[in-house]
């Protein structure tokens, strides 16, 4: 076994290994940290494969961000896990031989897998002097524009319906008004009466 | 050469510009003031821009590498898409500002899922098709849970958002293994990588693709987000959801298996033929117990699905040519069925069910006649429009050799027809009850009598179905060949 072969396995089997104890793990900040580590497995794949680029990526965006912001999920939302649990344990004998069929024909489906022709060419690395970053850049800006900026098109649509579901104008409060206080003339704003004494005004 | 490729997508790029442009001016302005004239001006644009690609439309260009097809299939799709999504936005505009449901985002979001929806059709790629398919599905998914306060309306989106995922995973999976077998993501290149034996790798991407394609034209048995969410969402919501969205996601499906999986029609078509089975007689037998016409028109349209898929399933350009005639057909009838069911109301409040039907014509015998026009069209009752719907698709598949497919479909034809009939028979011979009173907006009322003499008087001799026959043959020939 080369040192190659070895590498790949070892992060192979750590990324299956670490998906495998985020579905069954009890607790859910356990899950998240088995996340981070097939996340990071799948990172050490990525490297072997020579895409540098997309693990870094994968690292800052998925560990940095996403796996850190579902840690704060799960821990500031109150949802009763165990419960979840007990639900879904009903249902596992079933989900567990739909997978184990789905398995099976994953298994026949790739055990006879035959590419056309000349797909090996397509799909081989590009052979150029470019790097990583440079090569991404120059497929993204240039020959997937218009994908580019349908993704942007997509995030705008996001944040929309962000707002739009949870944007609510409250008129049941009093707010600030920085103008009106800014305008605010004090002499107009009080009136000095002098009341003589024994009067009413 | 950029110039030329921007000048194939310029009516999408305008359309995302309108509503960019549109979001900016309301957000610095007044708001939701502006919605009501923000939703005509969007109809307005629609239907500019339909003009536009019917006129200026010619011959088939590709742009981008191939990844974006601009041909008669694609513009057929497109004017139909753009119209329907222009006549349903105003007829939701007066039934959303009588609830307080008109938001100015509305119509831009609607415009944005329009824009997903045009590069669906036009996809020559599968990532174009996926981005197509995201920007139109998270448009909707909003749309559908637009009233907030309602928790069926918010279930609606809720819904409609985990399964649409679960479909889009399923979709991208399949397209994975395309990906893998073929060594590139254009159709074109797939094509031609398909021309011999195929693995059964293959095979399963073919399947998944497929699967994530029947979710989104809401066949069975991928169907049951459908019900849920027609019924929850608000009603010119759900008759967005019914036109516009339908005919996009089954002019992809023509196109990825025109397109990209040509050379194998065999392989798919065994697919596509269950699928066709299977969403035709669910949609008529489980309409049968539906008392919601929300609901109602909802299995109604999975059967219409099925219908559509079987003019697919022949797998010619008759067959292509079939299902784009019997959807311009369903999105006409659907329109005019919800102009009635948006105009539905008693004592200010919207009415679904259907049992405040009853004895209808007495009340409004226009309506009623309109209701009875449309029914009749829904169940395939010659003269009217929908028979001959039904009609092409039937000959389409029988010419193909699917004859036990043509008899599935006219026994369940058959047995649909019960529920439509129902609804006359509530109308017109129902007891005589306090049912619903009919409001019909100026807009409502126009898209009703306006449909419904479409409906009744499409086979006129001079009429002709409006000369849709050779547009829809032109376009399904650029498909296949």
């Amino acid at each position: 076994m080369t040192v190659f072969a070895f590498i790949f396995y070892l992060f192979a089997i750590s990324t299956v290994l670490g998906g495998l104890m985020t579905v069954i793990s009890r607790n859910p900040v356990h899950s998240v940290l088995w996340l981070i580590l097939a996340f990071l497995s799948a990172a050490g794949l990525f490297v072997t494969l020579g895409a540098e680029f997309v693990a870094m990526l994968l690292i800052i965006v998925y560990v940095g961000a996403v796996a850190v912001l579902f840690l704060f999920v799960v821990m500031m939302l109150d949802v009763d896990f165990a419960e979840l649990k007990a639900e879904m344990s009903k249902y596992l004998p079933l989900g567990l031989l739909i997978g184990v069929v789905i398995l099976m024909q994953m298994a026949i489906a790739f055990g006879s897998w035959g590419f056309a022709d000349g797909a090996m060419g397509r799909i081989a690395a590009p052979t150029g002097e470019a790097e990583n970053t440079a090569a991404l850049g120059l497929l993204i800006y240039d020959k997937y524009i218009i994908l580019f900026q349908l993704a942007g098109l997509i995030l705008l649509v996001a944040m929309i319906g962000a707002i739009v579901l949870t944007l609510r104008h409250r008129v049941d409060i009093k707010r600030q008004n920085v103008m009106a206080q800014m305008h605010r003339d004090p002499a107009k704003a009080m009136e000095l009466k002098d009341v003589k004494p024994g009067q009413g005004l | 050469m950029i110039s030329a490729d921007i000048q194939t997508v310029l009516p999408e790029i305008l359309l995302s510009l309108y509503a960019m442009g549109a979001l900016m001016a309301a957000v610095y302005t007044i708001k939701d003031g502006a919605a009501a004239l923000l939703t005509w001006v969007t109809a307005g644009v629609f239907v500019l821009l339909a003009v536009w690609i019917g006129i200026n439309g010619d011959g088939t260009t590709t742009a981008f590498g191939g990844m974006f097809v601009e041909d008669a299939f694609a513009r057929f799709a497109k004017i139909i898409i753009l119209l329907s999504a222009a006549i349903v936005l105003l007829m939701s505009e007066g039934y959303m500002a009588r609830r307080n449901l008109l938001r100015f985002e509305y119509p831009l979001l609607v415009a944005l899922a329009v824009v997903g929806m045009m590069v669906m059709v036009s996809a020559g790629d599968l990532m174009a098709l996926y981005m197509g398919l995201e920007l139109q599905s998270l448009s909707l998914y909003v749309v559908a849970s637009l009233r907030r306060d309602s928790a069926k309306s918010t279930e609606a989106g809720l819904k409609y958002f985990v399964l649409g995922a679960l479909s889009s995973g399923l979709l991208l999976y399949g397209a994975s293994l395309t990906y893998g077998f073929a060594g590139t993501t254009l159709f074109s290149g797939i094509i031609d990588a398909l021309q011999d034996d195929v693995s059964l790798g293959l095979l399963f991407g073919l399947v998944f693709l497929l699967a994530g394609f029947a979710f989104k034209v809401s066949a069975a048995p991928f169907h049951m987000w459908t019900p849920d969410v027609y019924e929850g969402s608000p009603t010119p919501v759900t008759a967005f959801f019914a036109t516009a969205p339908k005919v996009a996601a089954m002019a992809l499906f023509a196109r990825v298996v025109h397109d990209a999986f040509g050379g194998i029609v065999g392989e798919w078509q065994q697919i596509v033929a269950f699928l066709a089975v299977v969403s035709m007689f669910l949609g008529a037998i489980a309409a049968i117990g539906q008392r919601d016409i929300k609901r109602l028109m909802a299995y109604s349209s999975i059967a219409h699905m099925g219908f559509a898929l079987m003019g697919l399933a022949a797998g010619t350009a008759l067959g292509v040519q079939a299902m784009l005639i019997y959807m311009a057909i369903y999105v006409t009838m659907n329109i005019g069925t919800f102009a009635l069911i948006l105009s539905m109301e008693k004592d200010g409040r919207p009415v679904t069910d259907i049992q405040a039907l009853q004895s209808y014509s007495k009340r409004d015998p226009l309506m009623a006649l309109v209701m009875l026009v449309m029914m009749f069209s829904l169940a395939g009752v010659p003269p009217m429009l929908g028979f001959f719907g039904k009609f092409y698709v039937l000959r389409a598949a029988y010419d193909a050799g699917l004859g036990w497919l043509a008899v599935a479909g006219v026994i369940a034809s058959v047995i649909g027809a019960f529920y439509y009939l129902r609804i006359v028979y509530y109308v017109y011979f129902g007891a005589d009850q306090d049912g619903t009173d009919s409001r019909p907006t100026p807009v409502l009322w126009t898209a009703a009598v306006i449909t419904g003499l479409i409906v009744a008087l499409a086979w006129l001799p001079g009429v002709n179905l409006f000369g849709i026959e050779p547009v829809a043959a032109a376009a399904a020939e650029t498909l296949v060949n």
